[in-house]
């Protein structure tokens, strides 16, 4: 976050606040959020479920609830999503900015194979392109999160692969178009331990091999530890701290946040483990 | 692949199997004597014999059985001497009140009831269809509860209730309609058309109200799954969303339900039938049943009870091809 | 196709999933807070109502007929006319001061002490059924889905065998073949015999969701016995769906019941019927609508009621679930 700091930044976040309409009153979920993320930067935000984090990347996506309330200004590559129409947001979406769900078996469609379901945002955003040049886009894009066998693969049924498979089948999904920022809402969070690694990595590494803009969104601060490299804590939708990573690990300056590491000790053990087990059991999982 | 066709075959085979047995235990335990029945009034306890002799009722009941299954797929003959009775192949028994073959009379009244069931069958899966996408559409607004409205009234009308209150109005009273009798298509379509309408909208009233329910709270569901939004976060147009991703997983279900609500409407709409004086299977069931002539409602059930039979494999076998999470053979 | 599977399974299907995570607790405050969103309901309430006045039709059905002066055997030759076949006389079927809902054609037997009567088969059937398919439905599905293993294969096997039968033309089967001496208790019998599946299978669904979660596992640790568990642990979780499933029934029974009378194979004349008065009305329908129209409107309004306040009750228990 600091050698780009002279350019404008990717994502530029001012008073972001999303509140829902109830009895009561309306509820903010997210509270005047204020926050910046730099061409190809990393950014972690982090809290506890309930604390908005998932609805900040929900409204950045243009993609919140029905009956959701959206103020604030939400600035993309020098563009405010927040006037965009619903037309113009939607060559946005899948095109310049794409996003990874939690949970890889949900979010994909049991209906169609998995080179339909990523080829398809290629096809609906680029004019005058055939299926057979969007498959060959999907293949790329499996064999670039290292799906084995991509070129068979692409014609199977999401059911057919393993949880972290599945993952990396949805992140070749927001691959295929090249986005300028990737946000990933607790991408590890449904997966064995040992994939939850194994991804980790491949976002990392998509991360500098394209130069993307990353938003990581977790409860968990050991995932968020290897790949940001700046991050907000986030509580009851108002934003706690934020700094760099190192900063906060090192030296948090909320009681909040330093409650939150206490939680995930021996970080560095951890991931060290991690590391070794996803060594041990072989860089991918096999195919099923 | 082959082994699920071959484990499905036998399940069906048993089924069917039990289905007979069910049905021959009621008619042979709980029926009245057959064999009083057709001897009438001035009846000798020598003649009774003599019919039951004829009729192979002297034997024990697994002989009766025995002959019955054969006489399913090989065909049988009924009684001894001069007077003999050819029962061809699939013999589900002879009615001797109407000197007919079962299998036969079915037959006969099989094109009726068939028309009957598939202008129904298109009529309550287009409406229910359609008005359960738009009552979905339009959730919680005027729209979808009117929908719902007529849903619950229609699931609530008795068809006999609703046959005669039309026939009543758009008959009697309106004289739009012509008072429903068969007419062959190649006659006279118009006729044709307007007799069987009626018909028609009360056999589907009832199920077009459940599919139209059935087919809102699936889409409703559907739109909350996660692949949905995932369609909309590649920023698809929402009419893509909706048809690939809402429509299909929505719709499949449905496909289940209408092989085994067809199925079970071949096998004659009983009161439907009844009401309009349409020459069906259920017609034929329910004359029978007022002539008490057993092995016509015998045969009419086992009929029944295969269509539904045969109509739920049908089913199982389309869904493997439809659903790919539940296809045979493929690698997982 | 007075009574079709589907829809019961239909309904089954989207209650039972919507319902599958019971209220762990239901305090009464949340209970009294149920019954005041059902009051405000005024759909719900005329429907309760009509009901009400139908089950009281049934009960004070003697008192009433005294108060209307004629019997539901009676004949009035009086009240019709023999030129013209038997036709009532007077306006409407013969609506007047002596017979509120006019006569049958005919015979002259009073319509509203028919109806009157009527009311009492229906519902006595009707009620009698939804008890024994709720018991069998229970019972079985409880057991299926708590024991698991064989029993519930054997439990699982005889519902698919049920339920893959066309219910109707073998409910009509069975009640053409049987003797005709106890006919609404034979009609009880073979209504639920078919109808038990239903319930069965969602409860067994449902049971084996429950068995899964921590209460019942600590209630399997603490040493209570399977019937414990069952009737203290799972039962209670089971009642919202029981409820919304025995209301969901109700209109399905009655419609059967009338079906099955209709045809001529339930109640048996002189013994009045809503269906079977329905049926004896079709050659008069032409002349005398009243005749037909009576029965038949008493007949799709209880069947109404019954479905509309079911959907009621089914929706105010997911409400009420989602909020707890």
């Amino acid at each position: 976050m600091t050698s780009t700091s002279d350019e404008r930044p990717l994502l530029r976040v001012r008073g972001l606040t999303v509140g829902f309409p109830t009895a009561a009153g309306t509820v903010d979920v997210v509270k005047s959020l204020d926050f910046d993320l730099a061409r190809g930067g990393a950014l972690g935000i982090v809290g506890e479920s309930g604390s908005g984090k998932s609805m900040t990347s929900l409204a950045i996506m243009g993609l919140l609830p029905k009956g959701a309330k959206r103020t604030g200004s939400i600035e993309f590559d020098g563009t405010e999503l927040s006037e965009l129409r619903e037309r113009e947001m939607q060559a946005v979406r899948g095109d310049r900015i794409a996003m990874v769900f939690q949970d890889p078996l949900s979010s994909l469609n049991p209906y169609y194979t998995v080179g339909t379901q990523i080829s398809e945002a290629y096809l609906s955003h680029r004019t005058g392109v055939t299926r057979r040049q969007a498959r060959k886009v999907a293949i790329e894009a499996m064999e670039r999160v290292h799906i084995r066998n991509a070129p068979r693969r692409v014609d199977h049924y999401p059911h057919q692969f393993s949880g972290g498979m599945r993952q990396r089948v949805m992140i070749a999904m927001t691959l295929s178009m090249e986005p300028d920022l990737i946000i990933a809402d607790e991408p590890t969070t449904a997966l064995d331990v040992t994939v939850q690694a194994q991804i980790l990595d491949l976002l990392a590494e998509i991360r500098r091999d394209t130069g993307a803009g990353l938003i990581l969104i977790t409860h968990d601060l050991a995932v968020v530890s290897e790949v940001a490299d700046h991050l907000i804590v986030m509580r009851e939708g108002d934003l706690v701290e934020q700094g760099a990573a190192e900063r906060i690990f090192c030296d948090p300056q909320e009681d909040y946040t330093r409650m939150l590491l206490d939680a995930v000790p021996r970080i560095d053990d951890e991931i060290g483990l991690l590391r070794t087990a996803a060594v041990e059991t072989g860089t991918a999982e096999e195919d099923r | 692949m082959i082994r699920f066709l071959v484990n499905r075959l036998l399940g069906m085979a048993v089924v069917l199997f039990l289905v007979c047995v069910f049905t021959y235990v009621i008619f042979f335990v709980l029926s009245p004597d057959p064999a009083v029945q057709i001897c009438g009034k001035n009846c000798t306890p020598e003649a009774i014999d003599r019919i039951r002799a004829n009729l192979g009722l002297d034997q024990p009941f697994w002989s009766q059985f025995w002959t019955f299954l054969t006489g399913l797929f090989a065909g049988r003959t009924y009684g001894t001497g001069a007077n003999l009775i050819d029962c061809a192949a699939p013999c589900l028994g002879y009615s001797f009140q109407s000197s007919q073959p079962v299998t036969e009379m079915i037959l006969q009244r099989l094109p009726v009831s068939a028309t009957v069931a598939i202008g129904a069958a298109v009529l309550w899966l287009l409406a229910g269809v359609s008005a359960g996408l738009v009552s979905a559409v339009r959730e919680g607004r005027f729209t979808d509860r009117f929908i719902t409205g007529l849903t619950l009234t229609g699931m609530s009308i008795p068809n006999y209730v609703l046959g005669l209150s039309l026939q009543f109005l758009l008959v009697v009273t309106l004289g739009w309609l012509p008072f429903p009798h068969a007419v062959a298509f190649g006659d006279d379509p118009v006729q044709w058309f307007a007799n069987f309408l009626m018909p028609w909208i009360v056999l589907s009233i009832g199920a077009a109200a459940v599919y139209t329910r059935l087919t809102r709270a699936n889409v409703i569901e559907t739109l909350q799954e996660n692949y949905v939004r995932t369609a909309r976060a590649k920023g698809l147009r929402p009419g893509l969303v909706w048809r690939r991703h809402a429509l299909r997983p929505a719709l499949t279900p449905i496909v289940t339900i209408f092989g085994m609500d067809f199925a079970g409407l071949l096998g004659g709409a009983l009161i439907t039938e009844t009401v309009f004086g349409l020459n069906g299977v259920g017609k034929l069931a329910a004359d029978s049943i007022t002539k008490n002539d057993q092995p016509v409602i015998m045969g009419v059930t086992l009929l029944a009870a295969f269509l539904v039979v045969v109509g739920n494999m049908i089913v199982d076998l389309l869904y493997t091809t439809i659903d790919p999470r539940v296809r045979v053979g493929s690698a997982t | 196709m007075t009574f079709t599977p589907t829809e019961l399974e239909a309904e089954g299907a989207a209650g039972g999933e919507a319902i599958g995570e019971p209220a762990s607790s239901s305090p009464p405050a949340s209970g009294r807070r149920l019954v005041r969103t059902f009051l405000r309901d005024r759909v719900a309430v005329a429907c309760s109502a009509y009901i009400l006045i139908v089950i009281l039709m049934a009960v004070f059905a003697p008192l009433l007929v005294k108060l209307s002066g004629y019997g539901p055997l009676e004949f009035d030759q009086s009240a019709v006319d023999s030129n013209l076949g038997g036709l009532p006389l007077g306006w409407g079927g013969g609506i007047g001061a002596d017979h509120w809902f006019g006569v049958e054609p005919g015979n002259g037997r009073d319509i509203f002490a028919r109806i009157v009567y009527g009311a009492r088969v229906s519902m006595t059937i009707a009620l009698l059924a939804t008890a024994l398919t709720s018991v069998l439905g229970v019972v079985f599905g409880l057991v299926a889905g708590y024991f698991g293993g064989r029993i519930d294969m054997v439990v699982s096997r005889v519902m698919e065998f049920l339920m893959a039968f066309p219910a109707l033309i073998f409910m009509i089967a069975v009640l053409s073949a049987l003797p005709a001496e106890n006919r609404q208790a034979l009609l009880v019998v073979v209504i639920s015999f078919f109808g038990w599946p239903y319930l069965a299978r969602i409860v067994r669904g449902q049971t084996m969701s429950l068995k899964q979660r921590e209460f019942v596992e600590s209630a399997k640790a603490s040493g209570a016995s399977s019937a414990q568990i069952i009737f203290k642990e799972i039962l209670p979780n089971l009642s919202s769906t029981i409820i919304v499933m025995t209301t969901l029934a109700v209109p399905g029974y009655v419609g059967t019941e009338a079906g099955l009378s209709f045809l001529g194979v339930g109640v048996v004349p002189p013994t009045p019927s809503w269906g079977q008065m329905i049926a004896s009305s079709v050659p008069w329908y032409a002349v005398d609508p009243a005749y037909f129209l009576f029965p038949g409107a008493f007949l799709f309004l209880l069947v109404l009621s019954f479905t509309v306040l079911g959907d009621r009750i089914k929706k105010i228990a997911e409400s009420g679930e989602a909020r707890s």
